[in-house]
């Protein structure tokens, strides 16, 4: 992946910068699940598990409801959404792409031609 | 009329995108190898992006080396890996060594009546390196734009703010 040094906006990405964090991410990518649980889960405390879904939730990637004594957490919508909207514009970068490979294909074509009646073929 | 482009992730681990050229295989072979062709297509102007150098040394075993500005990076990103195989005018497979779970990318050119039929595969080595690719925006070839795209979205965020 690309760092890119230096830039304020480091932080935003710090939140998928964890492994822990990362870990999270992909255990509620399963099922939704209480603060207790992760932090059993990934042999933390409670408190240490807190933060790292503060962190997460900050940045949109985590919503959680508290019902009763419990905690609740699970895949924030941004999460949901990022497959699809990342998947648009990885077609539309290669759609723009291909665009000009288009016109380059179509130039070497019009060569080939040219040189082929040069050569009498 | 062009023709359609079409991006699918195909498994846990894999990204394909297709596409037909109106023309021979031997001609989209060569614009993907001679990199004074390469670099008038792979970075498209409307990314806002601008390369600032290109080496290909198309060939099997042979290494690549790219490397890209932004308005919004204060240092140059450079993208880089090895061809693993180079087989003309079908076949061309590299790394993407920038990061350490890069995926390798396999690029297939057959030809259909004068035409070329386009497949490139994106694979990576696990599904959380997609994943991961995907929740921070990049990806092997297309990380400079995307990262920055998101960059941009951010700065735009944080300057409303």
């Amino acid at each position: 992946m690309v760092q890119l040094q230096r830039s304020p906006l480091d932080a935003s990405f710090a939140a998928l910068a964890d492994p822990t964090r990362r870990g999270v991410l992909e255990r509620l990518g399963r099922a939704d699940a209480s603060i207790t649980e992760l932090a059993d889960q990934f042999r933390m405390t409670l408190t240490g598990m807190k933060k790292h879904v503060g962190v997460l939730e900050q940045a949109g990637l985590v919503t959680t409801e508290k019902v009763g004594r419990v905690r609740t957490c699970r895949l924030g919508e941004r999460r949901l959404e990022e497959e699809a909207a990342w998947i648009r514009r990885y077609h539309q970068l290669w759609e723009s792409r291909f665009d000009e490979l288009d016109r380059i294909v179509e130039e070497l074509k019009r060569e080939q031609r040219v040189h082929r009646k040069r050569n009498g073929k | 009329m062009k023709n359609p482009t079409t991006v699918e992730r195909t498994s846990d681990r894999e990204l394909t995108v297709t596409r037909t050229f109106n023309g021979p295989p031997h001609i989209v072979f060569e614009a993907w190898t001679r990199p004074e062709l390469f670099q008038r297509w792979w970075v498209p102007a409307s990314i806002g992006i601008s390369l600032v150098s290109c080496e290909l040394d198309a060939r099997t075993g042979g290494t690549y080396r790219l490397v890209f500005s932004h308005p919004a990076s204060e240092e140059p990103v450079a993208f880089f890996g090895r061809y693993l195989e180079v087989t003309p005018p079908s076949r061309i497979v590299w790394t993407n060594e920038e990061g350490a779970d890069g995926p390798v990318t396999t690029v297939t050119l057959e030809e259909n009546e004068g035409r070329t039929l386009l497949v490139l595969r994106e694979v990576y080595p696990s599904k959380a390196a997609l994943d991961d690719a995907i929740a921070t925006g990049s990806t092997g070839t297309s990380a400079a734009s995307e990262q920055f795209e998101q960059l941009d979205e951010l700065l735009a965020t944080l300057v409303k703010s």
